[in-house]
């Protein structure tokens, strides 16, 4: 595979450098050490802390907001934030309806923890205390919690001018009517709980203005710092020129460090206004009730299918929980009319039709978290696919084999029009069932357990597309859409490589793996490359780090820059040889001809400290190097993976236990297989948390009622059990070294693996669980109702 | 999460802590709080659900910490930690039960803070200590400015997060009488994952050739349900064949009778009694 690649083996003499490598992540030794510095880390002269007054109420009209005589000057209410304008997220899909956030509410409040007033003092808990002070005058209104009551006519408006709850309604047919006849059909209602994303760190801004450069500077734990910076200009009505901000070590993203946020917003304000330094963190209340929610999907779906499991159709409706507000820049619909598109995975089927709604209500921003809608996606159609196998008798492996697409006929197009690059599906799930080994659990089944448990298997399968780019955005019409992407590099004086990139890496290992990538294309010593990121006055402009994007976007830029640095560097060593270029070859860190070389370090002593070496025709380009990145075809990667999962169910108390888990994945050539896996594992964890464990459920007041994490549930070490991990290497056709994206691939399978293997197990028993979390509870639940419905009726 | 601010008192003996209790006011939102582990109380007041004025700090009192066997029973002080039991710091007069209840406590951070004393008075149905040591009989020492009493595990835990505790009182020691070598002992617990709270617990101190059994069932929304004399769930009688006997539908009624009005938890009760009768052993 190696042999097929487009980049000259420059690696070589560091072996083991290169793309491929296992090498141990450089940012590693900073961060196990607790030397990272996060936003909270930083300290600036004359720093106040900010505390928000936060509404209690899910809906409601605010009346008056009382501020003791003795607070005032400390306090800020949308009253002061003059010039400011809402966060406002279009979409251009046609029909979209336009909210406006404002940073702080104005007239009336729309969800649980919404902003109300800004507090300001010298710590985080005097802050705490004159926000406590702070007295809301607010008159209840009737509160929007449930999705598909909102939908209904007469519901309670969340935005009154709109008429209705719908942000945005799509479809999607390819005729239906060719299914209708099939003999097998199963029609059932799925759903997911609404999550919070709960990464490590929460969000925290730190804010200053510099006046030497007439520039605010935002320090924001953010995973897209350009993008940050145009939202906030337009907010704030600045030239963007005039923002910096700097996105430093940050603890995990997953989609809720990628939006713009009030808060954001409000401090840039408020360090203008003071003239001093403020910061807000995030703390834990905040992230679990006001911030920002994910994955509340509901599904009304019917699949059609022949006796023989081939799939006939699919028809569904997808309603998709967006919370109050379209959030910048991803906006409230990318979730839901998402689904549409994506629903059929990699599967052939000749119809389908699916409907969509985005719907508001009062409750906190949906966002997309790690697999997007994949994650709903994927479990509703895991779901029905082992109910289509108990129909037609066949084991739920069988029923996926006969469906999926093939590898001949990659490059393919799907019945939504997704292009597949490459890969081949079956032989994940045929290697999955084997690893798993089906026979063995079915012969487990068939003796019983001695502590009357019961076992069940469970498989399921999906395909990520990732970096997609240019041509998919541009048709959501949202305020981001990804071109070429860039990066820099330049030798420095003494031979090391710096590079910059737009893209931000909190967690991904990207310090590590551009730099192999850049040693692969140079030669350098991956200790000696040094990546500069997270600064958008030191990088590249980027739409940052989302979708998987960034080994394929910023690899291929890192790549690119590199070919032609070293381009550059092959001439200046040509000239010092006093060869001809055709005659010398970078390799290995060095432009060697058949006289002897020259190495890159020598060759940017001279270029820099001993020009008078170089002769008067040299490249005046220098050893600096800005190169863009696009795949040849901007559709997205295709990476896939079949994860297969057995499970111990408790009837009685309803505890589920994972008892073996396999994952045999394909993201293409891997930069670093260990990186990968260590993205796998965490995917998985996020996966097993939207299985089992989390939910933010909320009242018929749209009161959020797990506000602490004593009662939202995160799997912990002991619930993650050590997956076997296989690999498949199939490059993408389109992208440097064939790359695919694989960082949200973890957390989209769990959940319908392991539901389906809860499912199997319980199927004795006529139990059929079709929501997650599979908490305990329900469980029980779903044993007694079939309990119930076997006895006669008396 | 920031606490709203409070006075902070760490008195040397016992008395002057008494005396600190004594004098604080008592308004229920304002009223001084006791801090020793602060497990439970250290989010509470991040989260503001207490705005004590006062937080009297009991962990400097030497008293507190003295665990010892007189007689038939063990002597613990109120500020034994969870992680001194379980790593067996004190005398173990129940064979081995309350090393194993507190090695399952939480978590291993929360078990080096947290005591015993500070457990019970904080009186949160779902903890180990109120189910387990209402089945082993312990009985509590009370003790204010002007005396102690003595209150059985049962008549201690009032409801939830409720106890007898009154004004300028204060947990001083527990008494837990030595187990029967006749008796067996059974525990069990589930929980949604490793550490969290039980969201039921069953507890069982039975002992066949005396004919007696004490079976507790906890982390239900009311203090646990506490049965003496538990003869009516073994049908009637108590002998070397109770797990046979185990009669899970008068488990379900006294459940209903406490208020458990959804049949689902209480299937997850009465299972995981079942689960602690059937592991009980010598």
């Amino acid at each position: 595979m190696r042999n097929e690649r487009e980049f000259p083996s420059a690696g070589g003499a560091g072996a083991g450098q290169g793309v491929g490598a296992r090498l141990p992540r450089k940012e590693d030794d900073r961060l196990m050490r607790g030397r990272g510095q996060f936003v909270a880390d930083i300290r600036l002269a004359g720093l106040q802390d900010v505390a928000f007054v936060r509404s209690p109420l899910a809906h409601a009209l605010i009346r008056g907001i009382h501020v003791p005589e003795r607070f005032r000057g400390s306090v800020f209410t949308a009253a002061d934030l003059i010039g400011v304008n809402p966060i406002r997220a279009v979409s251009g899909l046609p029909g979209f309806k336009i909210s406006e956030q404002p940073v702080l509410a104005t007239g009336k409040v729309r969800q649980v923890g919404e902003l109300v007033a800004m507090c300001v003092a010298p710590t985080r808990a005097e802050a705490e205390d004159i926000a406590a002070a702070v007295t809301l005058d607010l008159e209840e209104l009737p509160a929007v919690y449930d999705m598909r009551k909102a939908r209904e006519p007469g519901s309670a408006l969340v935005h009154e001018h709109w008429g209705d709850n719908i942000f945005l309604e799509t479809s999607f047919e390819v005729d239906i009517s060719g299914a209708l006849d099939a003999p097998i059909k199963v029609s059932r209602e799925i759903s997911t709980a609404r999550q919070c994303m709960s990464p490590l760190e929460g969000r925290s801004v730190v804010a200053t203005f510099d006046h030497r450069l007439d520039q605010l500077t935002l320090y924001s734990s953010a995973q897209m710092p350009h993008i940050t910076r145009s939202g906030l200009a337009e907010c704030l009505g600045m030239e963007q020129g005039r923002i910096r901000i700097v996105s430093p070590d940050v603890g995990g993203g997953f989609g809720h460090k990628g939006i713009l946020l009030p808060e954001e917003v409000c401090l840039s304000w408020l360090t203008m206004h003071r003239g001093h330094p403020v910061r807000w963190t995030e703390d834990r209340r905040e992230h679990l009730t006001a911030s920002s929610n994910c994955r509340e999907h509901h599904y009304k779906i019917t699949v059609y299918a022949d006796r023989d499991g081939r799939l006939r159709g699919i028809d569904c409706e997808a309603t998709v929980d967006s919370g109050a507000y379209s959030s910048y820049p991803f906006s409230a619909c990318l979730e839901a009319a998402q689904v549409a598109s994506i629903l059929p995975g990699p599967y052939l089927m000749p119809a389908y039709r699916c409907r969509t709604f985005s719907v508001a209500t009062n409750k906190c921003p949906i966002l997309p978290y790690r697999g997007v809608a994949r994650t709903g996606v994927c479990f509703a159609l895991e779901l029905m696919l082992d109910l289509v196998a108990a129909e037609a008798g066949l084991e739920p492996g069988e029923v996926r084999l006969r469906n999926l697409v093939r590898p001949e006929q990659m490059p393919f197009d799907n019945i939504t029009n997704k292009h597949f690059d490459s890969g081949d599906y079956p032989e994940a799930m045929r290697r999955a069932l084997a690893s798993i080994d089906v026979e063995g659990v079915r012969a487990r089944q068939r003796k019983g357990e001695a502590d009357g448990r019961r076992i069940g298997v469970g498989v399921s399968i999906y395909c990520e597309q990732a970096a997609h780019g240019t041509s998919v955005y541009s048709g959501w019409g949202i305020p981001m859409v990804p071109g070429h992407e860039q990066a820099s590099a330049r030798l420095t004086p003494d031979g090391g490589l710096e590079l910059r990139v737009g893209v931000h890496s909190h967690g991904q290992g990207m310090e590590t793996t551009l730099a192999q990538v850049a040693h692969e294309m140079l030669g350098v010593d991956v200790a000696r490359v040094r990546l500069i990121h997270g600064d958008t006055a030191m990088t590249p402009y980027s739409t940052g780090t989302w979708g998987s994007r960034s080994m394929v976007m910023a690899g291929g830029a890192v790549a690119a820059a590199c070919r032609e640095l070293g381009e550059r560097a092959r001439r200046i060593g040509a000239k010092l040889l006093q060869h001809d270029l055709a005659a010398v070859v970078l390799q290995y860190g060095e432009v060697r001809g058949v006289n002897g070389s020259v190495t890159l370090k020598e060759i940017a002593h001279t270029w820099y400290r001993r020009p008078q070496d170089l002769p008067a025709d040299v490249d005046p380009g220098g050893l600096e190097v800005t190169a863009g990145y696009k795949p040849r075809r901007d559709t997205g990667t295709f990476s896939y993976a079949a994860h297969a999962a057995v499970v111990a169910v408790d009837p009685d108390l309803g505890e589920v236990e994972i008892l073996d888990y396999v994952i045999v994945e394909d993201g293409g050539v891997l930069v670093n297989p260990m990186v990968v896996d260590g993205q796998i594992y965490g995917g998985l964890a996020q996966g097993i948390g939207t299985a089992l464990y989390e939910e933010m459920p909320f009242d018929a007041a749209g009161q959020p009622l797990a506000t602490t994490l004593a009662d939202y549930l995160l799997p912990g070490p002991t619930e993650v059990p050590a997956p076997r991990l296989d690999h498949m290497e199939t490059p993408s056709p389109y992208t440097q070294f064939g790359v695919k994206g694989i960082g949200e691939g973890g957390a989209i399978a769990p959940p319908a693996a392991i539901a389906n293997a809860v499912n199997d197990a319980l199927r004795p028993l006529g139990v059929e669980l079709m929501q997650s979390p599979i908490t305990p509870y329900r469980v029980v639940e779903a044993v007694l109702a079939a309990r119930d419905a076997e006895r006669p009726a008396a | 999460m920031k606490p709203a601010p409070f006075g902070y008192e760490r008195p040397r003996d016992l008395q002057a802590a008494l005396a600190v209790l004594g004098e604080a006011k008592s308004e229920a939102k304002t009223a001084a709080k006791i801090i020793a582990g602060g497990q439970s109380l250290g989010p509470m007041l991040n989260l503001r659900l207490v705005e004590p004025q006062l937080i009297v700090d009991i962990t400097g009192l030497a008293e507190l910490k003295q665990a010892e066997r007189r007689g038939d029973e063990l002597v613990l002080g109120a500020c034994i930690t969870h992680a001194d039991i379980e790593d067996g710091r004190i005398p173990d007069v129940t064979r081995g039960a309350m090393q194993s209840v507190a090695g399952n406590i939480a978590y291993r951070a929360v078990r080096n803070r947290g005591t015993v004393g500070g457990s019970l008075s904080h009186a949160d149905p779902a903890a180990d200590w109120l189910s387990a040591l209402s089945a082993l009989g312990a009985r509590l020492t009370l003790r204010n400015l002007s005396g102690a009493r003595t209150v059985a595990m049962e008549d201690f835990i009032v409801g939830a997060l409720e106890s007898a505790l009154r004004d300028g009182e204060i947990v001083e020691t527990i008494h837990v009488p030595a187990m029967p070598a006749s008796a067996h002992w059974g525990y069990a617990k589930s929980c949604r994952k490793t550490g969290e709270f039980a969201h039921a617990i069953g507890a069982i101190l039975i002992d066949p050739s005396a004919a007696t059994a004490r079976v507790v069932i906890g982390a239900i929304d009311s203090a646990p349900i506490v049965i003496t004399n538990a003869a009516e769930l073994f049908g009637g009688r108590i002998a070397g064949d109770y797990k046979d006997r185990f009669d899970a539908r008068a488990a379900d009624v006294l459940l209903a009778n406490a208020g458990v009005s959804n049949a689902a938890h209480r299937h997850i009760h009465v299972s995981v009694l079942k689960r602690a009768v059937r592991e009980a052993g010598a």
